[in-house]
């Protein structure tokens, strides 16, 4: 890409807002977002983030992309991951080990539904949503 | 299959489910069968909402509702009216008076308690991935100090936040900026302080591992504040991952032209090269950092000239941590008022503390200035870990000093940290219980000052030194009650006639450890007794007669055999052979082992 001006900065903002807002990038609706930090590397976020891409293979599931991001501040349920279905709230998941990665592709991801004691709340609140202050 | 319309979640962290957490959601599993709205709606048990005071806790998706101390009666309440009828029950919500509003979590005070402003992006965006970040309002901060902004705004700005320094010694930031900027020179520098070395704080460590971009945003803002056209992350080679994405988050700044030459065509010029650091705790202090940073040896040496006007390679320079520059993007872009109207008078914003030690739920946490203490151990971090009772809170790692039990209601700022002895620091924070002996936690920290300490100057070398010593001595039981005042003198001159921060703020751990637990100490010096029993050699272990049933269970994990017994018979402890590892304690199912 060429150097950018500040149009195009802006321009690429609006367009990038919109993509994170709907999480939907390149035909895919679903995505799931690892937790890499050193926290999460540390308690097995690689492994996490293999068993997705192998489960997801797996299954032939080809709507869901797989990213990562750092820590969300649970470092005491590391790994932790993020995922957002549309239709179902966004949910965080703890302690996500290949076994669960199982349980999350084939429950949560294929059927809808939620996994059983590993669901853990956003830890603060988020001051990018418009106009929140304390 | 239908999807569900209703996600109730109930929580099954250990302090709900001791509350019959797991009785509510066997109840609203039979309730849902019962009133025939299995299909559409699934339970799930979750992990610690982090909430256990209003426990047990129900939230139902995707209205939100947040329902506390909820009974195993209530589940056909919730199920009748709430799913079926989709009333909520207004009388189990969190906030009753907004219940035709919907007590939306985020609403909740608690949930208040953390703001993320610091780790804005830190778990929410990938931080490999440029569009992402800027899709956050990432570079709309630069964008509006190059556009829009004069320096002297952006000063104004900054000084209208109230921002202080988050490093330790908080120096309010536009002061800062101003000296450097009021200097007139050629070449002039702004570094990235990320050397952090405390025990047990990594805030920095995840921020840039989280968010890299918002360092480069903002060391660029302050490049165009105060005429430097060159920055220096300085970064310990400790933390690869962090360094990698930097790279990755320069390499793609420059593709897109948010560094390098001419910044979006405003012709302002500004680029980062990262040094490392080779791990050593005193690089962490500003003049050592830029020696550092000149390939010398990372020694300090005297201030004044402050770094400001004689800084890299002589020249002014604008040396700030990592949590501080995170924070310049958001003042720049949202206004220094709207920074303002977060935390107290004096400090303002928010403060992220590494949580760790024995605490039920250790993590990130980000909390606004004027937090108190309490709020962030129990509201937050869910409490003392196995059910210990809570003994105090070391901040500021080995600069600062213990909070106790008597001082946990006080607010978190810069100036009641200072009043009680310790220091904000880079934001360590840890939790002891009753475990934890105090005497022994000071001789750790010294002996973490005597290795790093760069001996250039001889009261920290000699004085921290000789505090080690004091301490080995008394924690062996060969401790005089003279040594409390020679720790105390020793200390006080170390504060004094320290060359830098790190030998100035050495005695802190002890100092302040000596004024809260004066008993501690003189139960080590007269009666040669570890109250928390730690101090090895003033422990011995001992088996109880009426308790020991003869398992053999201690005595075949001993690892030296110093325990003997027939099988069923009362077994004992050698003591010449006991090396005190405390595995026989551990292990015995029958309380039978005991310290004295």
């Amino acid at each position: 890409m060429n150097k950018m001006t500040l149009e195009e900065l802006r321009a690429l903002r609006a367009e990038q807002k919109t993509k994170l807002s709907r999480r939907s990038v390149r035909n895919t609706d679903v995505e799931v977002i690892v937790g890499m930090g050193t926290c999460g590397i540390a308690a097995g976020a690689k492994d996490t983030l293999d068993a997705f891409i192998r489960e997801l293979d797996e299954n032939g599931i080809k709507n869901v992309r797989v990213t990562q991001t750092g820590c969300m501040g649970l470092c005491y349920v590391e790994p932790t991951v993020e995922v957002v279905v549309p239709g179902m709230p966004d949910v965080i998941y703890g302690r996500v080990n290949p076994e669960v990665v199982g349980k999350i592709v084939r429950k949560h991801i294929m059927n809808k539904t939620l996994v059983n004691d590993h669901i853990y709340d956003r830890p603060a609140a988020d001051i990018v949503n418009e106009g929140r202050t304390n | 299959m239908a999807p569900f319309t209703h996600y109730i979640l109930v929580c099954g962290g250990t302090a709900c489910e001791s509350s019959k957490s797991d009785k509510i959601y066997k109840n609203l599993l039979n309730e849902c069968e019962r009133q025939a709205c299995k299909q559409s709606t699934q339970i799930v048990k979750t992990g610690c909402f982090g909430f256990c005071e209003q426990g047990p806790i129900v939230k139902v998706l995707p209205e939100e509702s947040f329902y506390v101390h909820v009974q195993p009666e209530d589940a056909a309440e919730i199920i009748a009216e709430h799913i079926i009828k989709g009333r909520e029950v207004s009388r189990l919500l969190y906030d009753k008076s907004k219940s035709k509003l919907r007590a939306k979590i985020e609403d909740i005070d608690f949930y208040q308690k953390q703001f993320r402003v610091v780790l804005r992006n830190c778990g929410v965006i990938n931080p490999e991935d440029i569009n992402e970040y800027i899709a956050r309002d990432g570079y709309a901060g630069l964008e509006r100090a190059l556009f829009e902004l004069s320096p002297d705004q952006v000063i104004e700005e900054l000084k209208s936040s109230g921002l202080r320094g988050r490093g330790g010694a908080g120096f309010p930031t536009w002061l800062k900026w101003n000296f450097t900027k009021q200097v007139e020179n050629d070449q002039k520098y702004v570094v990235c302080n990320a050397d952090e070395g405390d025990p047990g704080a990594y805030m920095d460590r995840s921020t840039l591992e989280g968010d890299p971009h918002s360092i480069l945003e903002a060391m660029t803002i302050g490049g165009y504040t105060v005429g430097a056209d060159y920055g220096y992350i300085y970064i310990r080679a400790e933390y690869p991952l962090a360094i990698r994405r930097l790279k990755i988050a320069m390499q793609q700044a420059r593709e897109y032209g948010l560094l390098g030459e001419n910044i979006l065509g405003s012709g302002f010029n500004f680029d980062i090269e990262i040094r490392l650091g080779a791990g050593a705790f005193v690089c962490g202090e500003e003049t050592a950092l830029i020696r550092s940073i000149e390939g010398e040896r990372g020694m300090p040496i005297p201030r004044p000239p402050f770094p400001a006007t004689h800084g890299v390679f002589g020249q002014p320079t604008v040396l700030n941590n990592v949590e501080t520059w995170a924070n310049i993007p958001v003042i720049l872009q949202k206004g220094g008022s709207w920074f303002a109207q977060i935390g107290t008078t004096d400090s303002k914003g928010t403060k992220v503390f590494a949580l760790t030690g024995k605490i039920r739920n250790s993590g990130l946490v980000e909390v606004p200035m004027g937090t108190t203490l309490r709020e962030i151990v129990y509201d937050i971090g869910g409490g003392i870990a196995h059910g210990r009772a809570f003994k105090a809170v070391q901040t500021g790692g080995p600069s600062g000093g213990v909070i106790t039990k008597e001082l946990i209601d006080t607010p978190i700022d810069y100036v009641h940290l200072q009043e009680l002895g310790s220091i904000m620091g880079s934001g360590g924070m840890i939790v002891m219980d009753e475990d934890v002996c105090m005497v022994d936690i000071a001789k750790f920290y010294l002996g973490f000052i005597v290795d790093e300490s760069c001996g250039k100057c001889a009261p920290c070398r000699v004085g921290g030194r000789t505090l080690y010593n004091i301490l080995d001595r008394i924690t062996k039981g060969e401790g005089t009650l003279e040594d409390i005042d020679k720790i105390k003198s020793i200390g006080h001159a170390m504060q004094k006639a320290s060359l830098c921060g790190l030998g100035q703020t050495a005695p802190n751990p002890v100092l302040s450890t000596l004024k809260y637990f004066p008993d501690e100490y003189k139960a080590h010096i007269k009666d040669h007794r570890c109250p928390s029993g730690k101090c090895k050699s003033l422990i011995s272990y001992h088996i109880l007669a009426d308790k020991c049933i003869g398992c053999g269970l201690c005595a075949r994990r001993c690892p030296v055999n110093a325990i003997s017994g027939d099988i069923r018979q009362l077994h004992s402890i050698d003591h010449e052979k006991c090396i005190k590892c405390g595995e026989c304690y551990h292990v015995c199912k029958f309380d039978a082992v005991y310290i004295r």
